[in-house]
Protein backbone atom coordinates (compact mmCIF):
# COMPACT_ATOMS: atom_id res chain seq x y z
CA UNK A 1 0.00 0.00 0.00
CA UNK A 2 1.30 3.44 -0.80
CA UNK A 3 2.28 5.62 2.04
CA UNK A 4 2.90 8.94 3.00
CA UNK A 5 5.78 10.86 5.08
CA UNK A 6 5.18 13.43 7.38
CA UNK A 7 6.88 15.89 5.59
CA UNK A 8 4.13 15.42 2.20
CA UNK A 9 1.51 16.53 4.96
CA UNK A 10 -0.58 19.05 4.21
CA UNK A 11 -4.13 19.84 3.86
CA UNK A 12 -6.89 17.87 1.63
CA UNK A 13 -4.31 14.64 1.90
CA UNK A 14 -6.33 11.29 2.78
CA UNK A 15 -4.45 8.75 5.19
CA UNK A 16 -5.41 5.83 6.97
CA UNK A 17 -6.10 6.62 10.79
CA UNK A 18 -7.38 3.49 13.42
CA UNK A 19 -8.84 1.61 9.97
CA UNK A 20 -10.78 4.37 9.12
CA UNK A 21 -10.16 7.02 6.09
CA UNK A 22 -9.32 10.66 7.17
CA UNK A 23 -8.50 13.68 5.39
CA UNK A 24 -6.01 16.19 6.82
CA UNK A 25 -7.20 19.55 7.89
CA UNK A 26 -4.35 21.44 8.94
CA UNK A 27 -0.78 20.51 9.68
CA UNK A 28 1.47 21.95 11.88
CA UNK A 29 5.32 21.91 12.29
CA UNK A 30 6.60 22.06 15.83
CA UNK A 31 10.39 21.32 16.19
CA UNK A 32 12.60 23.12 18.78
CA UNK A 33 16.47 23.85 16.99
CA UNK A 34 18.42 20.93 18.56
CA UNK A 35 15.16 18.76 19.58
CA UNK A 36 12.94 16.06 17.81
CA UNK A 37 10.37 17.59 15.28
CA UNK A 38 6.80 16.50 15.60
CA UNK A 39 3.67 17.02 13.14
CA UNK A 40 0.51 18.60 14.55
CA UNK A 41 -2.00 17.62 12.47
CA UNK A 42 -6.38 18.33 12.57
CA UNK A 43 -8.07 15.59 10.48
CA UNK A 44 -11.33 14.72 9.85
CA UNK A 45 -12.49 11.08 9.86
CA UNK A 46 -13.84 10.84 6.50
CA UNK A 47 -16.80 8.01 7.91
CA UNK A 48 -17.76 9.72 10.92
CA UNK A 49 -17.10 13.55 10.03
CA UNK A 50 -15.76 13.49 13.31
CA UNK A 51 -12.48 16.10 13.85
CA UNK A 52 -9.35 14.89 15.89
CA UNK A 53 -6.03 16.25 16.73
CA UNK A 54 -3.02 14.00 16.19
CA UNK A 55 0.91 14.48 16.69
CA UNK A 56 3.22 12.52 14.76
CA UNK A 57 6.98 12.38 15.09
CA UNK A 58 8.30 13.65 11.96
CA UNK A 59 9.56 11.25 9.69
CA UNK A 60 7.08 9.10 10.65
CA UNK A 61 5.26 6.81 7.28
CA UNK A 62 1.42 6.44 7.44
CA UNK A 63 -0.82 4.87 4.89
CA UNK A 64 -2.41 6.60 1.90
CA UNK A 65 -6.35 6.43 2.47
CA UNK A 66 -7.85 4.60 -1.19
CA UNK A 67 -9.99 7.37 -1.17
CA UNK A 68 -10.51 9.19 -4.55
CA UNK A 69 -13.24 12.38 -5.32
CA UNK A 70 -14.96 12.04 -8.33
CA UNK A 71 -17.44 14.19 -9.90
CA UNK A 72 -21.28 12.06 -10.58
CA UNK A 73 -24.03 13.03 -11.87
CA UNK A 74 -27.30 12.50 -9.36
CA UNK A 75 -29.59 10.42 -10.84
CA UNK A 76 -32.54 10.00 -7.66
CA UNK A 77 -33.48 8.34 -4.34
CA UNK A 78 -35.52 5.54 -4.19
CA UNK A 79 -35.99 6.19 -0.46
CA UNK A 80 -32.86 4.47 1.11
CA UNK A 81 -29.90 4.96 -1.43
CA UNK A 82 -29.28 8.38 -3.32
CA UNK A 83 -28.15 7.10 -6.90
CA UNK A 84 -25.45 9.16 -8.90
CA UNK A 85 -23.64 8.03 -11.92
CA UNK A 86 -20.08 8.34 -13.76
CA UNK A 87 -20.91 10.61 -16.59
CA UNK A 88 -17.68 9.11 -18.81
CA UNK A 89 -18.13 5.33 -17.43
CA UNK A 90 -22.14 5.37 -17.21
CA UNK A 91 -21.30 3.56 -13.86
CA UNK A 92 -23.05 3.80 -10.92
CA UNK A 93 -22.88 4.32 -7.06
CA UNK A 94 -25.44 4.00 -4.07
CA UNK A 95 -24.56 6.16 -1.52
CA UNK A 96 -26.27 5.58 1.90
CA UNK A 97 -27.76 8.29 4.18
CA UNK A 98 -24.68 8.39 6.29
CA UNK A 99 -22.74 9.36 3.19
CA UNK A 100 -24.96 11.70 1.75
CA UNK A 101 -25.23 13.68 4.87
CA UNK A 102 -26.81 17.38 5.25
CA UNK A 103 -25.78 17.00 1.26
CA UNK A 104 -28.98 15.53 0.67
CA UNK A 105 -30.82 18.45 1.21
CA UNK A 106 -29.04 20.05 -2.38
CA UNK A 107 -29.26 16.85 -4.40
CA UNK A 108 -31.59 17.99 -7.55
CA UNK A 109 -31.33 15.59 -10.05
CA UNK A 110 -28.40 15.77 -12.79
CA UNK A 111 -26.59 17.94 -11.07
CA UNK A 112 -23.01 17.28 -10.92
CA UNK A 113 -21.54 16.56 -7.02
CA UNK A 114 -18.60 15.57 -5.70
CA UNK A 115 -18.85 12.03 -4.53
CA UNK A 116 -15.73 10.65 -2.19
CA UNK A 117 -15.51 6.68 -2.82
CA UNK A 118 -13.43 4.92 -0.35
CA UNK A 119 -12.53 1.27 -1.58
CA UNK A 120 -15.08 1.88 -4.33
CA UNK A 121 -18.00 3.06 -2.24
CA UNK A 122 -19.58 6.08 -1.99
CA UNK A 123 -18.36 7.58 1.97
CA UNK A 124 -19.49 11.74 1.03
CA UNK A 125 -21.12 13.40 -1.39
CA UNK A 126 -20.24 16.92 -1.59
CA UNK A 127 -22.97 18.92 -3.58
CA UNK A 128 -22.23 22.06 -6.42
CA UNK A 129 -20.91 25.23 -4.53
CA UNK A 130 -24.03 26.55 -5.95
CA UNK A 131 -27.14 25.37 -6.85
CA UNK A 132 -30.42 26.97 -9.09
CA UNK A 133 -33.60 25.67 -7.49
CA UNK A 134 -37.72 26.13 -7.63
CA UNK A 135 -39.23 27.37 -4.20
CA UNK A 136 -41.72 24.65 -3.73
CA UNK A 137 -43.18 26.83 -0.31
CA UNK A 138 -43.17 30.55 1.10
CA UNK A 139 -45.50 32.96 2.36
CA UNK A 140 -47.35 35.17 -0.24
CA UNK A 141 -45.07 37.73 -2.52
CA UNK A 142 -45.05 41.28 -1.13
CA UNK A 143 -45.80 43.53 -4.54
CA UNK A 144 -43.32 46.33 -4.81
CA UNK A 145 -41.08 45.64 -2.01
CA UNK A 146 -37.82 44.72 -4.32
CA UNK A 147 -35.94 47.52 -1.93
CA UNK A 148 -36.35 46.80 1.14
CA UNK A 149 -34.16 44.14 3.49
CA UNK A 150 -36.42 41.81 4.74
CA UNK A 151 -36.45 38.51 4.52
CA UNK A 152 -38.80 35.30 4.74
CA UNK A 153 -38.08 31.26 4.96
CA UNK A 154 -38.96 29.77 1.43
CA UNK A 155 -38.90 25.62 1.24
CA UNK A 156 -37.25 24.56 -2.11
CA UNK A 157 -37.93 21.60 -4.43
CA UNK A 158 -34.87 19.61 -2.81
CA UNK A 159 -36.59 20.00 0.87
CA UNK A 160 -33.59 22.79 1.72
CA UNK A 161 -35.06 25.76 3.43
CA UNK A 162 -33.46 29.48 3.13
CA UNK A 163 -34.08 32.88 3.99
CA UNK A 164 -35.12 34.27 0.36
CA UNK A 165 -36.33 38.16 -0.21
CA UNK A 166 -39.74 39.09 0.49
CA UNK A 167 -40.54 39.92 -3.29
CA UNK A 168 -40.15 35.59 -4.46
CA UNK A 169 -42.93 33.82 -5.01
CA UNK A 170 -44.03 30.20 -4.86
CA UNK A 171 -42.65 28.22 -8.49
CA UNK A 172 -39.90 30.85 -8.71
CA UNK A 173 -35.74 29.66 -9.25
CA UNK A 174 -33.36 31.02 -6.96
CA UNK A 175 -29.61 30.37 -6.92
CA UNK A 176 -28.20 29.47 -3.12
CA UNK A 177 -24.77 28.74 -1.99
CA UNK A 178 -24.75 25.46 -0.63
CA UNK A 179 -21.94 25.93 1.45
CA UNK A 180 -23.18 28.67 3.49
CA UNK A 181 -27.00 28.08 2.47
CA UNK A 182 -27.70 31.51 1.75
CA UNK A 183 -29.82 32.79 -0.64
CA UNK A 184 -27.17 34.28 -3.71
CA UNK A 185 -30.04 35.45 -6.14
CA UNK A 186 -33.21 34.94 -8.21
CA UNK A 187 -32.53 33.34 -11.75
CA UNK A 188 -34.78 34.38 -14.95
CA UNK A 189 -36.28 31.20 -15.81
CA UNK B 1 2.72 34.54 -12.62
CA UNK B 2 3.13 36.08 -9.10
CA UNK B 3 6.76 37.48 -8.84
CA UNK B 4 6.09 39.65 -6.24
CA UNK B 5 8.44 39.66 -3.04
CA UNK B 6 6.62 37.46 -0.22
CA UNK B 7 7.84 40.36 2.80
CA UNK B 8 6.25 43.59 2.40
CA UNK B 9 8.73 46.52 1.23
CA UNK B 10 8.93 47.79 5.25
CA UNK B 11 9.86 44.57 6.28
CA UNK B 12 12.77 44.94 3.84
CA UNK B 13 13.47 48.05 4.84
CA UNK B 14 13.22 47.03 9.02
CA UNK B 15 15.33 43.77 7.95
CA UNK B 16 18.04 46.24 6.29
CA UNK B 17 17.91 48.84 9.47
CA UNK B 18 18.63 45.82 12.09
CA UNK B 19 21.40 44.38 10.22
CA UNK B 20 22.82 47.91 10.20
CA UNK B 21 22.05 48.30 14.22
CA UNK B 22 23.83 44.69 14.60
CA UNK B 23 26.87 45.41 12.46
CA UNK B 24 27.45 48.73 14.42
CA UNK B 25 26.75 47.64 18.23
CA UNK B 26 29.12 44.55 17.01
CA UNK B 27 31.65 46.85 15.53
CA UNK B 28 31.69 49.60 18.71
CA UNK B 29 32.12 46.53 21.16
CA UNK B 30 35.17 45.37 19.38
CA UNK B 31 33.75 42.06 17.60
CA UNK B 32 34.99 40.99 14.41
CA UNK B 33 32.74 40.55 11.05
CA UNK B 34 33.89 37.27 9.80
CA UNK B 35 32.82 35.01 7.05
CA UNK B 36 33.18 31.43 6.54
CA UNK B 37 31.60 28.59 3.47
CA UNK B 38 28.52 28.00 2.91
CA UNK B 39 28.97 25.11 1.20
CA UNK B 40 31.58 22.76 2.66
CA UNK B 41 33.15 19.24 2.85
CA UNK B 42 31.86 18.18 6.64
CA UNK B 43 29.05 18.49 8.32
CA UNK B 44 26.67 18.86 11.74
CA UNK B 45 26.39 14.85 12.95
CA UNK B 46 23.60 15.84 15.31
CA UNK B 47 20.50 13.94 14.74
CA UNK B 48 17.87 16.20 14.54
CA UNK B 49 19.62 17.96 12.13
CA UNK B 50 18.97 16.88 8.59
CA UNK B 51 21.64 17.97 6.73
CA UNK B 52 21.13 19.15 2.19
CA UNK B 53 23.65 17.43 0.66
CA UNK B 54 24.66 19.17 -2.82
CA UNK B 55 25.21 17.23 -6.39
CA UNK B 56 28.13 17.80 -8.42
CA UNK B 57 30.99 17.52 -6.42
CA UNK B 58 33.69 14.29 -6.47
CA UNK B 59 33.17 14.25 -2.85
CA UNK B 60 30.20 15.14 -0.78
CA UNK B 61 29.47 18.72 -0.37
CA UNK B 62 26.66 20.10 2.39
CA UNK B 63 25.09 23.12 2.54
CA UNK B 64 25.89 24.24 6.30
CA UNK B 65 23.21 24.01 8.63
CA UNK B 66 25.11 26.63 10.76
CA UNK B 67 28.77 28.53 10.78
CA UNK B 68 29.55 27.28 14.04
CA UNK B 69 32.06 25.04 13.19
CA UNK B 70 34.43 26.81 10.77
CA UNK B 71 33.71 30.10 13.51
CA UNK B 72 35.61 27.63 15.94
CA UNK B 73 38.37 27.33 13.81
CA UNK B 74 38.81 31.07 13.37
CA UNK B 75 38.52 31.47 17.30
CA UNK B 76 41.21 28.69 17.62
CA UNK B 77 43.01 30.61 14.61
CA UNK B 78 43.28 33.67 17.64
CA UNK B 79 40.63 35.91 15.81
CA UNK B 80 39.28 37.16 19.19
CA UNK B 81 35.38 37.67 20.04
CA UNK B 82 33.62 37.28 16.48
CA UNK B 83 30.33 37.67 14.82
CA UNK B 84 28.40 37.11 11.45
CA UNK B 85 24.95 37.23 9.59
CA UNK B 86 24.82 34.43 7.24
CA UNK B 87 22.13 31.76 5.89
CA UNK B 88 21.77 28.25 7.11
CA UNK B 89 20.14 25.12 5.71
CA UNK B 90 17.88 22.52 7.42
CA UNK B 91 16.50 20.08 4.59
CA UNK B 92 12.73 19.19 5.61
CA UNK B 93 11.99 22.15 8.10
CA UNK B 94 9.26 24.12 6.85
CA UNK B 95 6.31 25.16 8.65
CA UNK B 96 4.72 28.93 10.24
CA UNK B 97 8.22 29.54 11.82
CA UNK B 98 10.09 26.90 9.46
CA UNK B 99 12.10 27.60 5.99
CA UNK B 100 14.86 25.24 4.85
CA UNK B 101 17.14 28.56 4.09
CA UNK B 102 17.12 31.24 7.15
CA UNK B 103 19.46 34.30 8.28
CA UNK B 104 21.36 33.93 11.09
CA UNK B 105 23.56 36.44 13.44
CA UNK B 106 26.01 33.96 14.98
CA UNK B 107 28.67 35.22 17.65
CA UNK B 108 31.62 34.00 20.07
CA UNK B 109 33.10 36.10 22.93
CA UNK B 110 36.49 35.06 24.27
CA UNK B 111 36.62 35.29 27.52
CA UNK B 112 32.52 34.75 27.71
CA UNK B 113 30.35 32.20 29.99
CA UNK B 114 26.95 31.96 28.84
CA UNK B 115 25.34 34.30 31.65
CA UNK B 116 27.92 36.79 30.35
CA UNK B 117 26.48 36.22 26.59
CA UNK B 118 22.97 36.33 27.83
CA UNK B 119 24.08 39.68 29.31
CA UNK B 120 25.03 41.01 26.01
CA UNK B 121 22.41 39.16 24.62
CA UNK B 122 19.66 41.26 26.20
CA UNK B 123 21.57 44.62 25.24
CA UNK B 124 21.43 43.53 21.59
CA UNK B 125 18.06 43.12 21.41
CA UNK B 126 17.05 46.22 23.53
CA UNK B 127 19.15 47.84 20.82
CA UNK B 128 17.13 46.33 18.01
CA UNK B 129 13.60 46.37 19.40
CA UNK B 130 11.16 49.40 18.99
CA UNK B 131 9.48 49.18 22.37
CA UNK B 132 11.22 48.40 26.11
CA UNK B 133 11.97 45.30 26.45
CA UNK B 134 12.13 43.04 29.73
CA UNK B 135 13.98 39.11 29.99
CA UNK B 136 13.64 36.86 32.94
CA UNK B 137 15.83 33.52 33.58
CA UNK B 138 14.67 30.20 34.17
CA UNK B 139 16.62 26.74 34.32
CA UNK B 140 15.00 24.05 31.91
CA UNK B 141 14.45 22.47 35.49
CA UNK B 142 12.82 25.20 37.29
CA UNK B 143 10.44 25.92 34.35
CA UNK B 144 8.86 22.26 34.26
CA UNK B 145 8.82 22.30 37.57
CA UNK B 146 6.54 25.75 36.92
CA UNK B 147 4.57 25.11 34.22
CA UNK B 148 3.99 21.21 34.82
CA UNK B 149 4.74 20.49 38.46
CA UNK B 150 7.31 17.77 36.58
CA UNK B 151 10.70 17.27 37.94
CA UNK B 152 12.49 16.69 35.00
CA UNK B 153 15.63 15.04 37.48
CA UNK B 154 13.06 12.13 39.37
CA UNK B 155 10.76 11.62 36.63
CA UNK B 156 10.95 8.06 34.98
CA UNK B 157 10.39 6.94 31.26
CA UNK B 158 7.01 5.81 31.64
CA UNK B 159 5.68 8.59 33.75
CA UNK B 160 6.92 11.39 31.25
CA UNK B 161 5.13 9.04 28.59
CA UNK B 162 2.37 9.28 30.78
CA UNK B 163 2.49 13.38 30.58
CA UNK B 164 2.29 13.40 26.75
CA UNK B 165 -0.64 11.28 26.75
CA UNK B 166 -1.96 13.34 28.66
CA UNK B 167 -1.18 17.20 27.51
CA UNK B 168 -1.07 16.03 24.12
CA UNK B 169 -3.60 13.35 23.21
CA UNK B 170 -3.38 11.55 19.40
CA UNK B 171 0.29 11.11 20.43
CA UNK B 172 1.94 7.39 20.03
CA UNK B 173 3.77 8.04 23.51
CA UNK B 174 5.39 4.63 23.51
CA UNK B 175 7.52 5.13 20.69
CA UNK B 176 8.98 8.51 22.09
CA UNK B 177 12.26 8.51 24.07
CA UNK B 178 13.21 10.40 27.07
CA UNK B 179 14.18 13.38 25.15
CA UNK B 180 11.47 13.33 22.82
CA UNK B 181 8.95 13.48 25.25
CA UNK B 182 10.28 16.18 26.80
CA UNK B 183 10.97 18.15 23.36
CA UNK B 184 7.11 17.36 22.88
CA UNK B 185 5.99 18.98 26.34
CA UNK B 186 8.21 21.93 25.85
CA UNK B 187 7.13 22.57 22.51
CA UNK B 188 3.27 21.98 22.67
CA UNK B 189 2.43 22.37 26.06
CA UNK B 190 5.03 24.90 27.91
CA UNK B 191 6.18 26.87 24.84
CA UNK B 192 2.41 28.28 24.60
CA UNK B 193 2.76 29.63 28.31
CA UNK B 194 5.94 31.44 27.91
CA UNK B 195 5.47 35.50 27.93
CA UNK B 196 7.81 38.23 26.71
CA UNK B 197 11.73 37.03 26.39
CA UNK B 198 12.73 34.42 28.37
CA UNK B 199 16.01 33.18 28.67
CA UNK B 200 15.91 28.87 29.37
CA UNK B 201 19.01 27.58 30.66
CA UNK B 202 21.09 24.70 32.04
CA UNK B 203 19.75 21.81 29.77
CA UNK B 204 19.86 18.13 30.85
CA UNK B 205 23.05 16.46 29.87
CA UNK B 206 21.39 14.46 27.35
CA UNK B 207 20.88 17.63 25.49
CA UNK B 208 23.80 19.47 25.85
CA UNK B 209 24.75 19.51 21.85
CA UNK B 210 27.89 21.39 21.85
CA UNK B 211 27.82 23.07 25.28
CA UNK B 212 30.62 22.97 28.17
CA UNK B 213 29.10 20.18 31.56
CA UNK B 214 28.86 22.64 34.58
CA UNK B 215 31.47 22.01 36.82
CA UNK B 216 28.76 22.37 39.72
CA UNK B 217 26.69 20.59 38.66
CA UNK B 218 27.27 17.61 36.14
CA UNK B 219 23.86 16.85 35.12
CA UNK B 220 22.96 19.83 33.34
CA UNK B 221 25.59 21.65 30.56
CA UNK B 222 26.13 25.07 29.99
CA UNK B 223 23.36 26.13 27.27
CA UNK B 224 21.10 28.33 26.82
CA UNK B 225 17.56 29.34 24.74
CA UNK B 226 15.84 32.83 23.99
CA UNK B 227 12.04 32.36 23.91
CA UNK B 228 9.64 35.19 23.16
CA UNK B 229 5.95 34.62 23.62
CA UNK B 230 7.22 30.68 23.33
CA UNK B 231 9.02 31.80 19.89
CA UNK B 232 12.51 30.22 20.13
CA UNK B 233 14.55 32.78 18.92
CA UNK B 234 18.39 31.69 20.16
CA UNK B 235 20.02 29.20 21.31
CA UNK B 236 24.06 29.49 23.11
CA UNK B 237 26.52 27.50 24.88
CA UNK B 238 29.61 28.10 26.89
CA UNK B 239 31.43 26.27 24.08
CA UNK B 240 32.50 23.07 24.70
CA UNK B 241 37.02 22.83 23.69
CA UNK B 242 38.16 19.75 24.80
CA UNK B 243 38.54 17.86 21.51
CA UNK B 244 38.48 14.01 23.29
CA UNK B 245 34.64 15.12 24.59
CA UNK B 246 33.80 17.05 21.46
CA UNK B 247 35.38 13.44 19.25
CA UNK B 248 33.36 11.33 21.56
CA UNK B 249 30.03 13.68 21.38
CA UNK B 250 30.18 12.80 17.32
CA UNK B 251 30.82 9.63 17.48
CA UNK B 252 27.90 9.36 19.46
CA UNK B 253 26.04 11.04 17.34
CA UNK B 254 26.71 8.68 14.10
CA UNK B 255 26.24 5.62 16.67
CA UNK B 256 22.51 7.22 17.19
CA UNK B 257 22.23 7.92 13.19
CA UNK B 258 23.04 4.48 12.41
CA UNK B 259 20.48 3.48 15.05
CA UNK B 260 17.79 5.55 13.45
CA UNK B 261 19.20 4.33 9.74
CA UNK B 262 20.30 8.29 9.10
CA UNK B 263 23.05 8.99 6.87
CA UNK B 264 26.58 9.07 8.81
CA UNK B 265 28.50 11.72 8.13
CA UNK B 266 32.28 12.11 8.36
CA UNK B 267 33.61 13.75 11.76
CA UNK B 268 35.00 17.20 10.93
CA UNK B 269 38.94 16.88 11.81
CA UNK B 270 39.82 20.15 10.85
CA UNK B 271 37.37 21.09 14.12
CA UNK B 272 39.03 18.60 16.13
CA UNK B 273 42.64 19.79 14.99
CA UNK B 274 42.01 23.05 16.28
CA UNK B 275 40.33 22.10 19.23
CA UNK B 276 43.77 20.17 20.20
CA UNK B 277 45.48 23.24 19.23
CA UNK B 278 43.73 25.09 21.81
CA UNK B 279 40.85 27.06 22.12
CA UNK B 280 40.51 29.14 25.30
CA UNK B 281 36.95 29.76 26.78
CA UNK B 282 34.49 31.18 24.99
CA UNK B 283 30.71 31.59 24.88
CA UNK B 284 28.86 31.60 21.16
CA UNK B 285 25.14 31.74 20.37
CA UNK B 286 23.20 31.69 16.95
CA UNK B 287 19.96 34.26 16.55
CA UNK B 288 17.66 33.21 14.05
CA UNK B 289 17.24 36.49 12.56
CA UNK B 290 14.18 35.54 10.25
CA UNK B 291 12.32 35.05 13.63
CA UNK B 292 13.52 37.92 15.50
CA UNK B 293 12.04 40.50 12.67
CA UNK B 294 8.78 38.27 12.97
CA UNK B 295 8.64 39.21 16.58
CA UNK B 296 9.94 43.04 16.93
CA UNK B 297 7.26 43.70 13.63
CA UNK B 298 4.32 41.73 16.05
CA UNK B 299 4.01 39.06 12.21
CA UNK B 300 2.20 36.09 12.79
CA UNK B 301 4.53 33.66 9.97
CA UNK B 302 8.37 34.00 8.24
CA UNK B 303 7.02 33.85 5.08
CA UNK B 304 6.06 37.34 5.99
CA UNK B 305 9.57 38.10 6.87
CA UNK B 306 11.29 35.83 4.00
CA UNK B 307 12.30 38.20 1.05
CA UNK B 308 11.60 35.01 -1.47
CA UNK B 309 10.16 32.27 -0.21
CA UNK B 310 11.31 30.03 -3.70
Amino acid sequence: MASYSTNEFRSGLKIMLDGDPCAIIENEFVKPGKGQAFNRVKIRNLKTGRVLDKTFKSGDSVDAADVIDTEMQYLYNDGEFWHFMDPQSYEQQAADANAVGDARQWLKAQDNCEVTLYNGSPIGVTPPNFVELEISDTDPGLKGDTAQGGTKPATLETGAVVKVPLFLEIGELVKVDTRSGEYMSRVKK
Amino acid sequence: MNWQPSASLQVIRERARIYRQIRSFFNTRGCLEVETPVLASTTNTDVQVATIEVPGFEIPFYLQTSPEFAMKRLLAAGCGSIFQITHAFRQGEAGRLHHPEFSLLEWYRAGYDYHQLMDEMELLITTLSLHQCSFTRITYKDLFRQVMDLGVDEVTLEQLRDHCKKSVPGTNVAQLDFDQCLDLLLGVVIAPTMQGYQFVYDYPLSQAALARVREDDNNVAERFELFFDGIELANGFSELTDADEQRARFEQDNAARAQKGLPQYAIDERLLAALESGLDDCAGVALGLDRLLMVLLELDSIDQVLTFTD
